[in-house]
């Protein structure tokens, strides 16, 4: 029997799992110390994934990080917990408040956690030693990401500097670094928000409940439905209601704005998402709004 | 139906029309969304076009915006009910060469668009020069703007019959050429109705329908060695897999096969993906293979079958793309990297530099500049288990890397 090429084929979704596989195999290797940013999101988690079949049956070679900025949803800190224990690995977490009493941020009452998150993460990464930084920032998420080099050289600042990107060429990735620079690395670059749904509906991954159709009191704040929280005090105006609505994506949780829907469960989710005519940061990241590029900026500072 | 992968990039200088052209694939396509969007018409009346630009929803950087120039490979993703779009968006720009060779190398598919009213450019040609070195296997020559030509057949025969007597020159084993009109939507994702002629796909279908499946080599297995796996935990003491991405060939369980650079033969004990065991491995899968013999593997080797395995060699023939502003020139050491191989380089000899619009091989030149490709003679420390280029895009691929700045400086093909 003859097989023809029609029998080797892959589906997509089998080839950006074989290809972020192969990346995180990659940085494992010639890293000495790398790290996993572990915020608990839905990208993240499908991150997580990748990496324990990237080195299965052995566990992940490496710990996770994660930025407690003391604004998340609990039930994300839930399933985040879960996941660290089932996968046996290293959880080091920084927090905003730690980095706060210990000076190396300054809470002024103005700038937002987001920012703050910044510092916080670079320290934790000098403090560390931590040579690599596997991310889960996605090519589409937004025009200054879609930008992004797999491997992302930062400089001894932690900056990245957009302008001086190293060409990436094949799957031929280049990890050199010199004392006190490390690496961002974004294993799932070419996925979609879509594919990364497809993929945890396909594998059947356990994620935070915030993403389904809940009741949830909420009130509007510049076009957004922010979740009511003593952490984030009302403004003249401002109503509450309790509505349907689910999440689209897991961050601060006084500027993250949740969706209306009634998507609750994956398929439905995925049909939504599907359908979406915004964008996942557009609909729910107040945090990029605050210029044109805001992402941009916010990266060469550092920001993951 | 499960989906599959197009990879492409485009290539065409500024005012040939391709930001408008992807512009419109991610539109029709319904890729782009209302709050994208909504930036857009809001710069660009800022800026005060009379026009929505639709580069701007490419040109992601600040100062691509401010310069309104595509400074670096953009990524962007689309998709139809069955297949996804990876569009490799190079800029036309002064610092062609580099980023389409970035681009390129990743591509199944290239896109070079002409304008119906200036037929082929030197860019053009350029675009096709470089498309068929890296061995894009598909290239699709869009003639756009034939609005502008009163969607004349003649124009579309005259630059169709020209492109392709130059492309019997270069390596080009799949050509399309479409006639389009980005602008209006002509043969983009809907038929034209203004070019009764053409008989031909529109451009959506040709990316649609056009084959890549075939493109892989499944004869010649190749497997680099990324990452040994070890766990030394009790339910699997004594596992030992080697980890890495099909580069080539279809591997089995009970292959006999041969590691590299050792020479070393064994069997194929078992293949894993994750948590089980599958019957072949292909490319690109990313895959686990256990060996029955206790062999020494490491990363860098390479696992092949015993009668066809790469040639380790230390003297490299290769065509050389240069990256950077220094030129490359004979006796100089830079860092290689080779699959995950690495290891450090000596230029012995640079035959030739080529031009890449008239395809003249000048043999004068003993240097590369930025942007030039050249045919390069390199010493390495330590054999390379290489492929010609045109066998293996994998395993006939390398960069070089500067070792004081650590920046990548050049792109390798492996010559025949």
């Amino acid at each position: 029997m003859t097989a023809t090429h029609a029998d080797y084929r892959l589906s997509q979704l089998d080839q950006l799992e074989a290809e972020s596989i192969h990346i995180f195999r990659e940085a494992a290797a010639e890293f000495e110390k790398p790290v996993l940013m572990f915020s608990g999101g839905k990208d993240s988690i499908v991150m997580l994934r990748l990496a324990e079949k990237a080195f299965f049956p052995a566990k992940i070679p490496f710990p996770v990080l994660q930025i407690d900025n003391g604004l998340d949803f609990p039930e994300v800190a839930e399933t985040r917990d879960r996941w660290v224990s089932r996968l046996g690995v290293r959880l080091v977490i920084a927090s905003i408040d730690d980095a706060i009493e210990r000076g190396i941020v300054v809470d002024d009452g103005k700038t937002s956690r987001n920012r703050l998150q910044t510092p916080t993460l670079l320290n934790a990464i000098e403090e560390n030693g931590f040579t690599a930084a596997f991310g889960g920032g996605r090519r589409d998420e937004e025009k200054a990401r879609a930008k992004e080099r797999v491997y992302s050289h930062r400089d001894e600042f932690g900056q990245w500097d957009p302008k001086m990107q190293r060409p990436e060429l094949w799957s031929l990735y280049n990890g050199r670094l010199h004392e006190g620079e490390h690496m961002r690395v974004f294993p799932i670059s070419n996925w979609t928000e879509l594919d990364i749904w497809d993929y945890i509906g396909r594998e059947n991954i356990e994620i935070p409940q915030v993403y389904f159709a809940h009741q949830r009191r909420v009130f509007e704040r510049d076009g957004m439905l922010l979740t009511e929280t003593p952490l984030n005090p009302l403004r003249e105006g401002e109503v509450v209601t309790e509505r349907t609505v689910r999440y689209r994506t897991c961050g601060d949780m006084t500027l993250t704005g949740c969706v209306e829907s009634t998507a609750s469960t994956i398929p439905e989710i995925i049909e939504e998402v599907a359908a979406a005519r915004v964008t996942e940061r557009g609909a729910t990241r107040g945090d990029d709004r605050f210029s044109e590029a805001a992402m941009e900026d916010r990266k060469k500072e550092g920001y993951f | 139906m499960a989906m599959d992968l197009l990879r492409f990039a485009t290539a065409g200088s500024v005012d040939d029309g391709k930001s408008t052209l992807i512009g419109r694939l991610l539109f029709d396509s319904k890729s782009i969304f209302t709050d994208q969007l909504e930036s857009v018409e809001k710069t660009s009346l800022d800026k005060g076009h009379g026009y929505v630009d639709l580069s701007l929803l490419t040109d992601g950087l600040r100062s691509e915006r401010e310069q309104g120039i595509t400074i670096d490979v953009a990524y962007r993703y689309f998709a139809t009910p069955n297949r996804k779009f990876i569009i490799a968006d190079t800029p036309g720009h002064v610092q062609y060469t580099r980023n389409m060779v970035t681009g390129a190398s990743t591509a199944d598919l290239g896109l070079v668009l002409v304008d119906a009213r200036h037929g082929l450019t030197e860019q053009s040609r350029r675009h096709a020069v470089l498309l068929s070195l890296l061995r894009v296997p598909h290239l699709v020559l869009c003639i756009n703007k034939m609005d502008l030509v009163d969607y004349s057949q003649e124009v579309y025969n005259k630059i169709s019959a020209e492109f392709t007597a130059f492309a019997t020159k270069l390596n080009i084993p799949d050509l399309e050429v479409i006639p389009i009109s980005a602008l209006k939507g002509d043969n983009v994702v809907t038929r034209s109705t203004s070019m009764d002629w053409y008989s031909g796909p529109t451009l959506i279908h040709h990316l649609e329908h056009v084959h890549v499946a075939s493109d892989r080599d499944l004869v010649d297995v190749r497997l680099p060695v990324q990452y040994v796996i070890r766990p030394k935990s009790d339910d699997h003491h004594d596992y030992r897999g080697y980890a890495g991405q099909v580069a080539g060939g279809v591997l089995k369980p009970g292959d006999e096969v041969m590691v590299l650079p050792s020479g070393m033969t064994s069997k194929i004990a078992g293949i894993d993906l994750f948590d089980r065991e599958i019957s072949e491995a292909f490319p690109p899968m990313s895959v686990t293979v256990r060996l029955e013999d206790d062999v020494d593997v490491s990363r860098g080797d390479m696992i092949s079958r015993v009668k066809n395995a790469p040639e380790p060699s230390q003297d490299i023939d290769a065509m050389i793309c240069w990256m950077t502003n220094a030129p490359l020139r004979p006796r100089q050491k830079l860092a290689i990297k080779h699959t995950s191989n690495s290891g450090r380089a000596l230029i012995k000899d640079i035959q030739y530099r080529l031009d890449v619009n008239s395809l003249h091989r000048d043999l004068e030149t003993k240097e590369l500049g930025l942007n030039e490709i050249g045919r390069v003679q390199l010493r390495t420390t330590k054999p390379l288990l290489c492929d010609p280029y045109s066998k293996n895009r994998t395993t006939g691929s390398f960069i070089l890397i500067d070792e004081a700045t650590g920046v990548t400086v050049g792109a390798g093909m492996i010559n025949d």
